[in-house]
């Protein structure tokens, strides 16, 4: 039974006549980083915010370790802390911004000078202490702004999209220091970003957001294999989302009509005839040259298509094909060179049977 | 122009020579405008504050009367504050008319819609978000709002330079509620009108001089706070 440091309960937030956000169940577990993460406009700034005891919500309760949280809110918004997407430090020098929050909470002087002369320390902004706040770059504020936080030794760290006003050359850095020194203290953690690459990265678990309430909630790996449904599926990367029937099903193993082409999946007990979106990732996808496929391999799944569209990012390229439907194949920029593939190419692509996730569909 | 120039080196000369009753006005016009100073910063910045993050139905009626407020005609205020006060009035039992009480209140009021409107500019130029972090650094209310006030201080320090510019200049109401009486309730500007209509140029100019003296010595000490800490 994890131990649960926070949750949320049948929360319910209006603006004015629209609700959005209504969240019925989720827990913080001690020691997790809880990554909540969704598109814009989602209601993960919101949903944090209520966590924070910033925002009350129209229905609804916070629970801190098993305590509702009702009546006065200081007592337990002085156990978390809360870092935001812009740094919002006061008008006046580094060293005192990140005292502020202590001397707030009544911690004694000498324990405010030993907390600030560490975490300053800690996350290289020592050399910085003097400095007024107004003089530092994006960086430099958003470091001074953690270690604020830190300082403050809270049960809980919230942080809302606090990379998002980075600059990418620095976000990087920011990342990796924040990682180690969360997975260090097993700090309670709840973290909203529209990143899922950062999700991924720092997220013990992934709650996935959408048009105001949470889709899906369980471990990174859990959420990028298995989305719940469609939406989430195309917010996590999924990119071969594809309608189809259930044609047949023996051992656990699925034949489905996908527009013509038959795709072997793995599934859970399903009626033959039954509606189902069939999901597949593009870096499950393998390319090879048509007409080379005789020899048996442990991909169930052998399909042949045309090129339809090649995209370039960086190193990789994305290859969208017409298989009967749409495939997406993301392969290196090498092996887009050594296959010589081009739109309007014939093309054989393969896939197992256990990358195929499938959701079943209303109709 | 012999006039001026009489009156110039007289005035100076008063006022080298420690002239009594120049030192006598002078106290009580700052006694007088700065207790209506501190009791308008008192009100106004409470008021702006809450004017500036509270939503409520009629906020922005309110907020076109504190702007009004801003331009008070100062004999207007004067005879709202004698009539309040008039002995057959509602607040004729304090037996403040004609006292340096009176002149107090009445600097306050016309002190007061200008702070209060320079508070609620100089809150709502903060980022919308900082009162959210200050608050979820582990602040009271009363800790956000010194806070808050406290990271607004430029903008808000002007507002008191322009009240206590106001409280001090005025004429009309202080007439109006003080009497302008010898010993009492006399101070800089209402003894410039007297000494101005008997023709004592010398002692008007005097009086001149150190009011706006006086005025500038309270910016230099304010815009001295409002800039401290802030290297170009």
């Amino acid at each position: 039974m994890p131990d649960v440091r926070m949750a949320v309960r049948d929360v319910l937030v209006r603006r004015g006549e629209h609700v959005i956000l209504t969240v019925p169940h989720l827990e913080v577990w001690a020691g997790e980083v809880l990554a909540v993460v969704g598109p814009n406009g989602a209601g993960k700034s919101t949903l944090i915010q209520v966590m924070a005891l910033l925002e009350r919500p129209a229905a609804g309760s916070v629970f801190f370790d098993g305590h509702r949280v009702e009546g006065d809110r200081l007592p337990y918004r002085r156990r978390m802390a809360m870092l935001f997407q812009e740094p919002l430090l006061l008008d006046t020098s580094v060293e005192k911004n990140v005292r502020s929050g202590l001397s707030l909470r009544g911690v004694p002087r000498s324990e405010q000078a030993r907390r600030t002369a560490y975490w300053l320390e800690r996350l290289g902004i020592a050399h910085l202490a003097r400095r007024p706040a107004r003089s530092l770059s994006g960086g430099e504020a958003q470091r001074v702004s953690l270690a604020r936080a830190l300082a403050l030794e809270p049960e809980v760290l919230l942080l809302d999209e606090p990379f998002a006003g980075l600059d990418p050359s620095i976000r990087e850095s920011f990342l990796s220091d924040l990682e180690g020194i969360l997975h260090e203290g097993r700090l309670t953690t709840v973290f909203v970003t529209h990143d899922r690459a950062e999700a991924l990265r720092l997220g013990d678990r992934v709650a996935v957001m959408m048009g105001g309430s949470i889709r899906q909630v369980g471990t990174t790996a859990k959420i990028f294999a298995a989305p719940v449904d469609e939406e989430v599926a195309a917010f996590v990367g999924v990119e071969t989302v594809v309608r189809g029937r259930l044609q047949s099903l023996a051992d656990g193993l699925a034949t489905i009509d996908v527009g013509g082409a038959a795709v072997q999946a793995i599934v859970p007990a399903l009626d033959p005839g039954a509606a189902v979106l069939v999901c597949l990732r593009p870096e499950d996808v393998i390319l090879e040259p048509a007409g080379l496929e005789s020899h048996p391999t442990s991909a169930r799944n052998h399909l042949r298509g045309t090129v339809r569209r090649i995209t370039t990012v960086g190193g990789q390229v994305r290859v969208a094909l017409d298989c009967g439907f749409t495939l997406v194949a993301l392969i290196t920029k090498q092996s887009l060179e050594e296959l010589s593939l081009g739109v309007g190419d014939e093309v054989a692509a393969s896939f197992k049977a256990t990358a195929v996730h499938v959701i079943p569909r209303g109709t | 122009m012999e006039l001026l120039w009489d009156g110039l080196r007289e005035g100076f000369r008063l006022l080298f020579t420690g002239n009594r009753e120049v030192i006598e006005i002078t106290i009580r016009s700052l006694l007088i405008s700065g207790s209506a100073i501190l009791i308008a910063l008192t009100i106004g910045a409470l008021a702006g504050y809450f004017l500036a993050t509270q939503r409520f139905w009629g906020r922005n009626f309110v907020l076109s009367l504190v702007n009004t407020g801003m331009g008070l005609p100062p004999v207007v205020v004067g005879l709202f504050v004698a009539i309040m006060l008039w002995r057959s009035g509602p607040l004729g039992l304090l037996n403040l008319l004609y006292t340096p009480g009176a002149m107090v209140i009445a600097q306050a009021t016309l002190a007061t819609p200008i702070i209060t409107g320079f508070t609620v500019a100089s809150i709502q130029s903060l980022h919308p978000k900082l009162r959210l972090q200050i608050m979820a650094l582990g602040a009271s209310r009363w800790q956000t709002i010194w806070l808050l006030l406290r990271e607004a201080r430029l903008p808000l320090l002007a507002g008191v330079m322009a009240g206590f510019g106001a409280a001090i200049s005025e004429v009309g109401a202080s007439l109006m509620v003080g009497g302008n009486i010898k010993g009492e309730t006399r101070v800089l500007t209402t003894a410039t009108v007297l000494e101005t209509g008997k023709g004592n140029f010398e002692m008007a100019i005097a009086l001149s001089v150190v009011l706006l003296i006086l005025i500038y010595a309270v910016n230099l000490v304010l815009t001295y706070v409002q800039q401290r800490e802030r290297p170009a």
